[in-house]
């Protein structure tokens, strides 16, 4: 029976150790530590970015701020339709709340960082222009300038 | 001598490490932020409006109506052809009339004629986005491809390979001029 040509008729298998087995998660874990980040917000709009193959990342993630654009998740259509809508932080706002975001995330960096900023327009591929433009402008009068269409090169997942 | 002391039963570490990458797992999302950069232009004051003398051939406009139909210059045109179409106009092979004028200019001890051409991007408010994105993404295609083929001509390398230094002079030689102007009001929403 036996391949190894045992005669002891030995049927106990050793245990396999599980001590590693921690260490392997352990490093699985700080795998995700070091590759992810805090999800500072929750999407409340359904966010598809479009594809575009010069897309460059940001070099300073903590100077940007984030603008999504799209139309509401499921558990939201009820109350505000389908519509696009602009979600800053956390909630659903319009084009005059921009003003009072930018500057709030403005306040929160240093003096230095200011002129770094980045606004991170995410924007739905479906949205139509006009939206857009109205959140361009209002981010011209507000004179912050420096803005980037997130966008995800192709064949990368989301 | 020493009291044997009992070994201390570890397989549960694996459980509390689970637990915890679950929790990573769930509260980060991945760091997916690129995209393509832009500079807005400033908000105009009324005296300063000497911005539209700018010379007819140094400004092509690209036009994206509401059908998401491409006009460049003024004669409708395929997304696929668009990039070739910018190039030669930022470049002006031919020193032709009718393609922007270059000027002299002295970067880093150096002269370099450089294109004096914008590209002015317009849209309808009912563009669709993706159709936005994509024409953005062909002129920066074009610019990127026009600093390549100068960073190969100069230092013999391709552009994102060279120094920093060297990535700016190519910058200022091959400017990425794309203005985008003012919202059309076009009435429809």
């Amino acid at each position: 029976m036996s391949k190894f040509g045992g005669s002891r008729n030995n049927k106990s298998v050793p245990g396999i150790s599980s001590g590693s087995l921690s260490d392997i998660v352990f490093m699985l874990l700080f795998f995700f530590m070091v590759t992810t980040q805090m999800r500072e917000t929750e999407n409340k709009v359904i966010v598809k970015l479009p594809e575009a193959t010069e897309a460059a990342k940001l070099e300073r993630k903590d100077l940007s701020a984030n603008i999504n654009i799209g139309s509401p998740t499921r558990q939201y259509q009820a109350m505000y339709g389908t519509d696009a809508r602009i979600q800053l932080n956390d909630s659903f706002k319009t084009i005059d709340d921009i003003r009072d975001f930018i500057a709030s995330e403005r306040d929160a960096m240093s003096e230095a960082d200011r002129s770094l900023m980045t606004v991170n327009l995410r924007v739905d591929e479906d949205v139509r222009m006009g939206i857009v433009s109205d959140v361009k402008q209002e981010l011209r009068r507000c004179s912050a300038l420096k803005i980037m269409y997130a966008s995800r090169k192709p064949g990368g997942d989301k | 001598m020493a009291k044997k002391t009992p070994e201390i039963n570890s397989s549960s570490t694996a459980d509390i490490a689970f637990l915890l990458l679950c929790y990573f797992l769930m509260t980060t999302t991945m760091g997916d932020q690129s995209g393509l950069q832009r500079r807005l232009p400033p908000i105009p004051d009324k005296e300063t409006a000497q911005d539209q003398k700018v010379n007819r051939r140094n400004i092509v406009i690209v036009r994206i109506n509401s059908a998401d139909k491409l006009f460049a210059g003024n004669e409708a045109m395929d997304i696929s052809l668009l990039k070739d179409k910018m190039k030669e106009f930022l470049s002006n092979p031919a020193d032709s009339p009718e393609l922007p004028e270059k000027e002299e200019k002295e970067i880093e001890g150096k002269k370099y004629m450089v294109s004096k051409g914008v590209i002015s991007l317009q849209n309808d408010r009912g563009t669709s986005y993706q159709a936005y994105i994509a024409v953005q993404n062909e002129l920066v295609k074009a610019v990127n491809e026009l600093r390549d083929e100068f960073s190969m001509r100069e230092f013999g390398r391709r552009f994102h390979l060279l120094s920093e230094d060297q990535q700016d002079i190519v910058k200022k030689v091959v400017p990425q001029n794309i203005s985008e102007a003012e919202p059309k009001d076009t009435g429809k929403k």
